[in-house]
């Protein structure tokens, strides 16, 4: 254990330091929720041309070409929270998609695809889940079909974010009709406006549509938009879906949201008193602190793990699961210490925090299930950290 | 920038938790926990190790290592719910090299470090809160009054006491006008003592509260480690009945709702051995954060401990319960730790004022 940054690293953060303080003034410009806008691209290639942004992609590919170091990259992401930064766009295209293409996708997908994206000059969805298609992922049955040198798509998706302003999809369906099921999926890229495809929002509970389903009539793609071979999809997607666990339970927003709820409870009043005098609302709250730290920690230790190539084991495998939940049990607090306040939602003169807290209770839960549920989760850790058998499968009726 | 243990604290644990294996079985600790024998053997083996002088410096003899090494040395006799003075012997020489003169360094670290003497902590009224007319008062270099809740204070030589102001004195184990008395508890692995003090001759160690505020952070990391190898303990033994187990024509391990009660001990537990790890690092290397995260690390290791003990418990089924699988022993274990030196409610409370969010 030494927790201490050397000479190196005190060195480069420096320079991550130096470079936020000379351009505080971009800080208005970086990305939002919704399809960049000039300025953010701006702000994407600017990040990229310093090494904050696509840091450990080959310049080839449009990246920023440093070797990958893990202590690095967190002391960027640390310094960015510290200054109130924007980071660089982390869609579904930059956050899944590159690294599968990294991995398994074709020179001329990786050249034709990467650069692109990371500028924020191509948005992407994900078409995996299916309406009978969810935690039994490998059952899906969008089918493609061989037409001449095309698929011919049939179909539909369901929790598909941002597919109403996407270019292009990543989608999984079914190219071999009569392969096991694991092993008859293609992973394919093709556009949105393809002819063929209708988008419909799916308006969740936070009362926006967070979501889409798409539905595939006759979607003519060429067989060339594979990546990693046909029928192999299911082993593609492994990849990507690692890449969107770790993102789910990351400490470091954690611990953001555990700082703005402790702002809260020290601020707001009730009875002329501060929320947090209430003895069990602060017992509440330092549960959660003790919960926060202990995560934060744990990505000391598996960022460690992965510096010196240990399988992290248990404490990676955990993180999905802890983390969502410990998010969603931050933003319940903050709605009962709000007490009435909390159930506020439209805009109005009451309302705290512009509903932060309650959109969070609500998407969170949604992050709790999706992602692989906490049930999934609990069968991952119970099979592969602790050694029990799987569910044996029913006989076939 | 590392968060991993060293090749030497491995294999300083792994020796340990063989050492235990051999000295500290469950047939040993029943024995002890019948009152069929005393610990002074396994303390001897575990004297031999090196153990009762971790934290005592070399030029006293000891092996000078930190908190951290302490807290895996915990973690491995809660793995073994083992018995012995542990606790005294890692904060009897955090108190001396505080506040102890040369002369009470040299008088009492040697024999410390070499398992010849040992020693018991009494600062109970002052970090768990002052019941049953405990309080101690130091007037004209006497002591006079009660300490309940002192582990191993049976047998001690020497005993470390708070007083009325929080300062720390030395009494020795033999000193007259004091009385010691078993307090019997629940958890019969680790033994309780009330000691009377009527005008107990004493010698004061400098340094004021400082020395207990440390006793009490060190005293803290010690407990979350001693209930975090408990936990380990219990999970590896609800697995491994889960895997061997059968009803229905299954292993009872198949069935999701045992799996996921696995699952699930595992999934406290794990961020929690990074919490007591970076508590017991923070208190040699990170003075700013040393006192918030023994607090954490106490609170929640009793809260996750709870949860294990009795999980773990329901995965055995009625086999749990019973005195013959002896995994009650863990779970008592789990039980004394979360109150010693104050329950979750108490410590979460002092960690909210200490960072200054109540008053």
């Amino acid at each position: 254990m030494d927790l201490k940054l050397d000479d190196e690293m005190t060195a480069f953060r420096d320079e991550v330091r130096g470079f936020l303080d000379d351009h505080r003034a971009d800080f208005a410009y970086g990305a939002g929720a919704d399809r960049p806008r000039e300025a953010a691209l701006a702000w994407q290639c600017r990040l990229i041309e310093h090494g904050y942004a696509a840091r450990t992609i080959p310049k080839r590919y449009g990246g920023y070409g440093a070797e990958p170091d893990i202590l690095k990259s967190r002391i960027i992401s640390e310094e960015f929270t510290k200054a109130g930064a924007p980071r660089g766009l982390a869609g579904q295209g930059i956050s899944m998609l590159v690294p599968t293409l990294l991995e398994v996708g074709s020179e001329e997908q990786k050249l034709a695809w990467i650069g692109p994206t990371l500028r924020g000059e191509v948005v992407w969805c994900q078409g995996y889940s299916e309406p009978g298609a969810g935690s039994d992922l490998a059952s899906l049955q969008t089918k493609a079909v061989e037409d001449g040198d095309d698929f011919l798509i049939q179909g539909s998706k369901i929790w598909t974010s941002t597919a109403a302003q996407a270019d292009m999809i990543f989608c999984l369906v079914r190219t071999e009709a009569n392969a096991p099921k694991h092993d008859g999926i293609s992973y394919l890229l093709f556009p949105m406006s393809t002819p063929g495809i209708e988008v419909r929002p799916l308006k969740t509970m936070t009362g926006s549509a967070e979501f889409n389903e798409v539905f595939f009539t006759d979607v003519r793609v060429s067989q060339s938009a594979v990546v990693g071979g046909r029928g192999r999809g299911w082993f593609v997607a492994n990849a990507t879906l690692k890449h969107e666990r770790g993102m789910l339970g990351d400490p470091n927003a954690t611990e953001a949201r555990l700082q703005s709820l402790v702002t809260l409870m020290t601020e707001e009043t009730v009875d002329g008193q501060r929320l947090i005098d209430d003895p069990i609302m602060a017992d509440r709250l330092m549960q959660l602190q003790a919960r926060v730290l202990s995560m934060k920690f744990n990505g000391l230790r598996t960022m460690t793990a992965t510096m010196t190539g240990e399988p992290a084991a248990l404490a990676a495998m955990v993180v999905k699961l802890q983390g969502c939940e410990l998010n969603h049990q931050l933003a319940a607090l903050a709605i009962d210490a709000l007490g009435e306040l909390g159930v506020l939602y439209e805009d109005g003169p009451h309302l705290r925090a512009k509903g932060n807290w309650q959109r969070s209770y609500m998407f969170d839960l949604g992050l709790i299930i999706g992602g692989g549920t906490a049930q999934i989760q609990k069968n991952i850790i119970s099979e592969r950290g602790l050694g029990l058998p799987r569910e044996p499968k029913l006989a076939v009726v | 920038m590392d968060f991993s243990l060293t090749a030497e604290q491995r294999m300083m644990q792994d020796a340990l938790l063989k050492t235990l294996a051999d000295v500290a079985s469950l047939g040993q600790v029943r024995r002890y926990a019948d009152g069929g024998v005393d610990s002074a053997d396994l303390w001897s083996a575990m004297a031999d190790f090196g153990l009762a002088g971790m934290l005592v410096p070399e030029a006293y003899g000891g092996l000078g290592l930190t908190l951290l090494d302490a807290a895996l040395a915990a973690e491995a006799f809660g793995r073994f719910v083992s018995p012995g003075p542990f606790l005294g012997a890692m904060l009897a020489p955090l108190a001396l090299m505080e506040g102890g003169t040369p002369a009470q360094n040299a008088e009492w670290l040697p024999r410390l470090a070499s398992g010849a003497a040992t020693a018991a902590i009494a600062i109970a009224e002052h970090v768990a809160g002052a019941r049953d007319g405990a309080g101690v008062t130091f007037a004209q270099r006497r002591l006079d009054g009660l300490a309940h809740f002192v582990l191993d204070g049976v047998g001690a030589d020497l005993i470390v006491v708070a007083d009325q102001t929080g300062s720390l004195h030395l009494v020795s184990g033999s000193a007259v006008g004091l009385t010691i008395d078993p307090m019997p508890g629940l958890d019969q692995t680790r033994r309780m003592a009330t000691i009377r003090f009527e005008h107990v001759a004493c010698e004061p160690l400098s340094g004021g509260p400082q020395g207990l505020a440390r006793l009490r952070d060190a005293g803290w990391v010690l407990l979350a480690a001693d209930t975090l190898g408990a936990c380990d303990a219990m999970i590896e033994k609800a697995v491994a009945y889960a895997k061997e187990r059968k009803q229905f024509g299954r292993v009872i391990g198949s069935f999701q709702a045992v799996k996921h009660m696995c699952a699930e001990m595992a999934a406290e537990v794990e961020p929690c051995r990074s919490l007591v790890w970076y508590a017991a690092y923070a208190f040699d290397a990170v003075a700013d954060e040393s006192s918030l995260t023994a607090a954490h690390a106490k609170a929640h290791l009793s809260e996750v401990g709870r949860f294990v003990a009795r999980t773990s418990t329901e995965v055995h089924g009625g086999m749990g319960i019973t005195d013959l699988l002896g995994l009650h022993y863990w779970f008592k274990r789990v039980g004394l730790n979360r109150q010693l030196l104050g329950g979750p409610e108490r410590v979460r409370r002092w960690a909210a004022k200490l960072q200054g969010l109540v008053e």
